[in-house]
């Protein structure tokens, strides 16, 4: 991937269906930012959670209301931001999943697997009023940067001609 | 892929086995319906054979422990089978591995149901 910033955005609807379509959609675009598998794993996942939590907490399930999914690919890391239109929730107020009074709890982990697998992850006021996730990873480390990931494959000219 | 469930009895004991993926939707209604409907037909030791579950959310990860504290207030247990590298990282992240019991022997989950006869 090169360093040119690339934006992509997208409104999704309430529904089940658009959470799987915005995990597919955020992993093409990791794998076409060049990282490896797990890290797209993570990345998925994160975006799934993303948009669950907006889904079923945020917008409460209602079809009338949107899921906006935005991916910023900058030089060092790749950007997602899920805002829903909710009223707002305050981070420290998430109860922590793996405490020993919640461990048994149904639902509840999925701003804990966010935080853990991204490298940055944040939620802000969004412009709607709901809650914006923000989160990051750093982009992999190019060996022969501009070669796209793959590799240094035709990418040297002879030498000694 | 979406999740399949089919089951078999082992004596006492059910096991069902799982494939596909335990998400949002229809993953985790099927796992409910199954296991709410063993339980309502008095197979309340079962075993979830997770082999070829290659992926589980938050959703998912919660319907296993529905499923699994359903299945204790109805008097019976629920074990996990085979774990995938995947599903076995993500429940040592969410400290649930010390929750459920987890067996890599089929044999051995059976047996560790009490006065099971396999």
């Amino acid at each position: 991937m090169g360093t040119d910033p690339k934006h992509l955005e997208v409104t999704l609807e309430t529904q089940v269906e658009s959470v799987n379509l915005a995990e597919e959609m955020c992993l093409r675009v990791a794998e076409a930012a060049g990282f490896g598998e797990d890290d797209c794993y993570k990345i998925g996942m994160s975006v799934r959670e993303g948009v669950i939590n907006a889904f079923h907490y945020g917008n409460q399930e209602r079809p009338e209301k949107k899921i906006h999914l935005a991916v910023d690919l900058t030089g060092d890391k790749m950007i997602i931001h899920v805002l829903d239109e909710g009223t707002g929730f305050t981070l420290a107020n998430v109860p922590d999943p793996l405490a020993e009074e919640n461990l048994l709890s149904t639902s509840g982990r999925g701003i804990f697997l966010m935080r853990a697998f991204m490298d940055e992850f944040d939620v802000v006021p969004g412009r709607t009023g709901g809650a914006e996730i923000v989160m990051a990873k750093k982009l992999p480390l190019q060996e022969n940067p501009g070669s796209n990931g793959q590799g240094n494959k035709g990418a040297t000219p002879p030498q000694g001609a | 892929m979406a999740l399949r469930a089919t089951h078999r009895d082992a004596g006492q004991c059910t096991v069902v086995d799982l494939s596909g993926k335990i998400t949002l939707g229809e993953g985790s209604a099927l796992l409910r319906k199954t296991v709410r409907g063993l339980l309502d037909e008095k197979r309340t030791h079962i075993v979830l054979n997770l082999a070829d579950v290659d992926y589980i959310d938050s959703s998912g990860i919660g319907e296993l422990v529905s499923a699994y504290t359903t299945a204790k207030g109805r008097g019976g247990e629920l074990k996990l089978l085979h774990l995938t590298k995947k599903v076995h990282d993500l429940l040592q992240l969410t400290k649930l591995y010390t929750v459920f019991d987890v067996y890599t022997e089929e044999s051995a989950a059976l047996r560790s149901f009490p006065s099971a006869s396999v």
